[in-house]
């Protein structure tokens, strides 16, 4: 075959035609036709140049190289972008844009035909100037639009889901024709005009979606949300109110204390799956949680049911994991230290009078209390309990020692250590001869085993089984002492003034509380009793209640004196290491020590550092009256 | 007499920033001596050998000033008088020396123009707290009454704040929170007039280190304002 040669100069004109020509074709044809042209020519050009650079190898390898010049596959690129491409981006761009959002409609479009036009931007290096930046400010104002839309149009689901679809597209997009780094920008884009633009309204369903129970649809609300930064933060927030909502009105409809805080327990199980599931356990929704259960858990139910539970039996896991949660709702009271007397108040008067369940029960509830709150929580009532099982052994060898010494009585005395239990009204009750011979016997009793203790007998928690001869027939009563002691007195007399009554037993108007003897509702001194020889019941036995006594003032008073001392402690203990220090921080780090037991007031902090600088613990710095100086 | 003792809830620095510390150099001629001693044995109640209230109401006379006036509290602030309604020998001494007087008009004179001691505001300070001193009269006491408080405030600082005063004379009065007040809130009222403007109240922050019956006083101010 001939061997054509083919002069440099020769082939650059050719190229310069071809180019032309290409570019007349170009400018004739629009949008997709357009975009085929040039892809196609695109192609062929890199085709043409591939082959220039290995028929003009030689001279590329050893002419051009030497003298700095660039190699000819660089030179044909060049080319194609002076002639071609710098004429033509612009339409290219707004056809490319055109055809995306062809897609967004729904249209099907040819991807790989677009990616190859992509990649021509890619491959001159401009990719982001000439292509990207418009095509993003493209999909921003399409999401605009349509969100302004949707958000009338749409419920909060439909919206949520149409958003979620968008965005999976639009990744999608990306992995089929668009260059990978545009990702993370276009979702951001996509972002907020459907995300972060309509919040407010968007939040406005969340909470539709949390009376509704819509699980699906919170979870992917949190799904939406969580990529946005600070995103999650207005969804905790209604999340926390919806919820304090419901507590606040469980609170309201209150019926009896058990049941509220059953209540509770359910409420927060539920909301407590929700942050687990729809939320996977975010740190800002279990931080909501809580808060919005500090709003409205009261302490005073919440000893009350487990003193509840405790009573009445049921089936040990049962208890166990209803203990548990009992507790754990503990952690949102502010104020343990009232809960834990209230606790104690009841623990004591289950434990006395034997209305608990199951002292194993009682056991676990206290370790449990004390992994919540520290031992010192606890201390006190783990000593009650124990003083109980003494208390037994003690009753065995006391049982023993009537045997032997055939006293013919039958008693039962339980011994309190003074520290651990709340503090009882001991009277001096005039006890009948019988009870006193008891109390006798059982002094005796005791002396033999311990010296050195006081015995304080509180009659008022005692309980005494009395016969009582009826003329229909013989009941047995279980009354308290005090109870006992009245009716005994009508073992002499028929007949007897309540002024009588109150003398003979040494009370005063307080102690004495009448049992429901008929014919008296109200008391007053020139009333008579009369024993009512007819008074009959179906039953053998009754037991005759004790009016019931509210605690709840006492307690509550109780625990301020405390409170009042604790804050001394601390204040003194704090100003004890520190030597000087200024106010702000003394009641930060008071609040601080005593944060675990319950909330101090400021102004309750403040009055007791007033009381210290009057009993010259503190006292106020000379030239700056907001610091304090320890006085040793 | 016995000196109650007390813990230093006593200003310490009175000694540096009280007026009367003038220079003085020179001791006493012994004629001056002797007249300030003549002048206190004139007054003096010979059993105790102290003067005691009829001795100061004789004096009250002889200075036209009435004893409940405030120049007879700088007096006894002068005076370093540790009991109420007594001087010493020493006390007495110690006032006359100060104010330069050793005779009756010259005390007279003295006496009449003590107000004008009060100028410099360490001095005030000082005398300020002295006056509470002053009317702790049992031993151990701390806490002066809320009676007395008012009375005080007007004799004290009347003067300067006189709205203020009556504001807080009239809170004081209905307020059932104190019985009686010690001494840091006692030095905490002239702190507030001076620190605090009546008419900004808002700008005021209980935060801060101020006394409990401070915040109380300007949480009543503040609903007096509403009505």
């Amino acid at each position: 075959m001939e061997r054509k040669t083919i002069d440099l100069e020769q082939c650059w004109d050719y190229m310069q035609k071809g180019i032309t020509k290409l570019m007349k074709i170009l400018r004739e044809r629009h949008d997709e036709f357009m975009l085929r042209e040039l892809e196609e020519r695109w192609i062929t050009h890199k085709v043409m140049v591939r082959w220039l650079s290995r028929f003009f190898h030689y001279l590329d390898q050893y002419f051009i190289a030497g003298r700095y010049l660039p190699p000819l596959n660089a030179v044909g690129l060049t080319c194609f972008r002076h002639l071609v491409y710098m004429e033509v981006r612009d339409n290219a761009r707004k056809a490319v844009i055109t055809r995306i959002d062809k897609e967004r409609e729904g249209e099907q479009i040819d991807r790989s035909l677009l990616k190859n036009v992509v990649d021509i931007f890619v491959e001159m290096d401009q990719y982001e100037e000439d292509f990207e930046v418009q095509m993003l400010e493209d999909t921003a104002n399409y999401y605009k639009s349509k969100a302004t839309n949707w958000i009338e149009v749409e419920s909060c689901p439909d919206y949520m889901l149409k958003a979620e679809d968008c965005l999976r597209r639009e990744r999608e997009r990306v992995t089929h024709y668009l260059h990978f780094s545009t990702e993370q920008k276009l979702v951001e884009k996509v972002q907020h005009e459907l995300l972060v633009t309509h919040a407010n309204q968007l939040l406005d369903g969340v909470r539709a979606l949390l009376r509704d129970d819509k699980v699906e649809d919170l979870s992917r609300m949190y799904r939406l949300y969580q990529k946005i930064p600070k995103g999650l933060d207005p969804v905790a927030n209604v999340f926390k109110q919806h919820v304090t909502a419901e507590g606040t009105a469980l609170v309201q409809q209150a019926e009896e204390a058990s049941s509220l805080v059953r209540k509770f327990i359910e409420l927060h199980d539920k909301y407590m799956t929700y942050v687990n599931d729809c939320f996977i356990n975010h740190t800002l929704f279990h931080k909501a949680l809580k808060e919005a259960f500090e709003v409205f858990c009261n302490k005073n139910a919440a000893a009350t049911f487990c003193d509840n539970i405790l009573k009445k039996g049921g089936s040990d896991e049962a208890i166990e994991e209803t203990l548990d949660k009992v507790v754990k709702l503990l952690a949102y009271i502010s104020d343990k230290d009232l809960y834990a007397e209230f606790y104690r108040k009841k623990l004591a008067r289950r434990l006395l009078f034997d209305r608990s369940a199951n002292e194993d029960h009682e056991k676990c509830i206290l370790t449990k209390l004390k992994q919540q709150c520290g031992g010192q929580f606890t201390s006190k009532m783990e000593g009650m309990v124990m003083d109980l099982t003494l208390a037994r052994d003690n009753q065995m060898k006391f049982e023993e020692y009537l045997r032997d010494n055939t006293h013919g009585i039958d008693l039962t005395v339980t011994v309190l250590t003074t520290g651990f239990w709340p503090s009882y009204k001991s009277s001096d009750l005039n006890l009948p001869v019988e009870m006193l011979k008891c109390v006798e016997v059982f002094k005796e009793f005791y002396e033999t085993k311990t010296k050195h203790r006081k015995l304080t007998w509180i009659h008022s928690l005692g309980t005494c089984h009395i016969i009582g001869k009826f003329e229909p027939k013989t009941i047995e009563l279980v009354v308290s002492t005090y109870q006992a002691a009245a009716l005994l007195l009508f073992n002499s007399a028929h007949k007897l003034s309540y002024s009588e009554i109150m003398m003979q037993l040494n009370l005063t108007h307080e102690d004495v509380i009448l049992s429901k003897e008929p014919n008296t509702t109200t008391i007053s001194p020139n009333d008579t009793f009369e024993f009512n020889y007819k008074f009959t019941d179906k039953m053998r036995r009754i037991k005759i209640p004790l009016p019931p006594v509210d605690e709840r003032k006492k307690v509550i008073e109780d625990v301020d004196k405390d409170r009042r001392y604790a804050i001394d402690a601390a204040i003194v203990r704090i100003m004890k290491s520190r030597k000087v220090l200024g106010h702000q921080q003394l009641v930060l780090e008071c609040v601080q020590q005593l944060g675990c037991m319950f909330k101090p007031d400021i102004k309750a902090i403040k009055k007791r550092i007033e009381d210290l600088i009057t009993r010259d613990y503190l006292e106020r710095d000379k030239e700056n009256p907001n610091t304090f100086n320890y006085l040793a | 007499m016995p000196r109650p003792k007390r813990k230093a809830a006593v200003p310490t620095r009175s000694s540096d920033a009280d007026s009367s510390a003038r220079p003085e150099p020179k001791k006493p001629r012994g004629n001056q001596f002797n007249r300030i001693d003549q002048l206190f044995e004139s007054y003096v109640n010979k059993t105790l050998g102290l003067i005691d209230p009829e001795g100061i109401e004789a004096l009250c006379n002889d200075v036209n000033v009435n004893h409940t006036d405030v120049r007879m509290l700088i007096f006894a602030w002068k005076m370093k008088a540790e009991k109420q309604g007594y001087f010493s020998k020493d006390e007495w001494r110690r006032g006359l020396k100060c104010l330069g007087a050793d005779t009756r008009p010259k005390l007279k004179k003295a006496i009449e123009g003590l107000d004008k001691e009060l100028k410099v505001p360490e001095c005030f300070e000082d005398f300020y707290s002295y006056a509470f001193q002053y009317c702790l009269t049992e031993e151990k006491q701390r806490s002066v009454d809320i009676e007395t408080i008012c009375e005080l405030l007007n004799i004290v600082l009347k003067s300067e704040f006189p709205n203020q005063v009556n504001l807080l004379v009239e809170y004081l009065k209905v307020q059932n929170d104190y019985r009686a007040l010690n001494m840091d809130q006692w030095r905490s009222f002239y702190r507030f007039f001076k620190e605090v403007d009546f008419h900004d109240l808002e700008n005021y922050d209980s935060s801060q280190a101020w006394t409990v019956i401070i915040d109380n006083f300007v949480e009543w101010l503040k609903e007096k304002e509403k009505n």
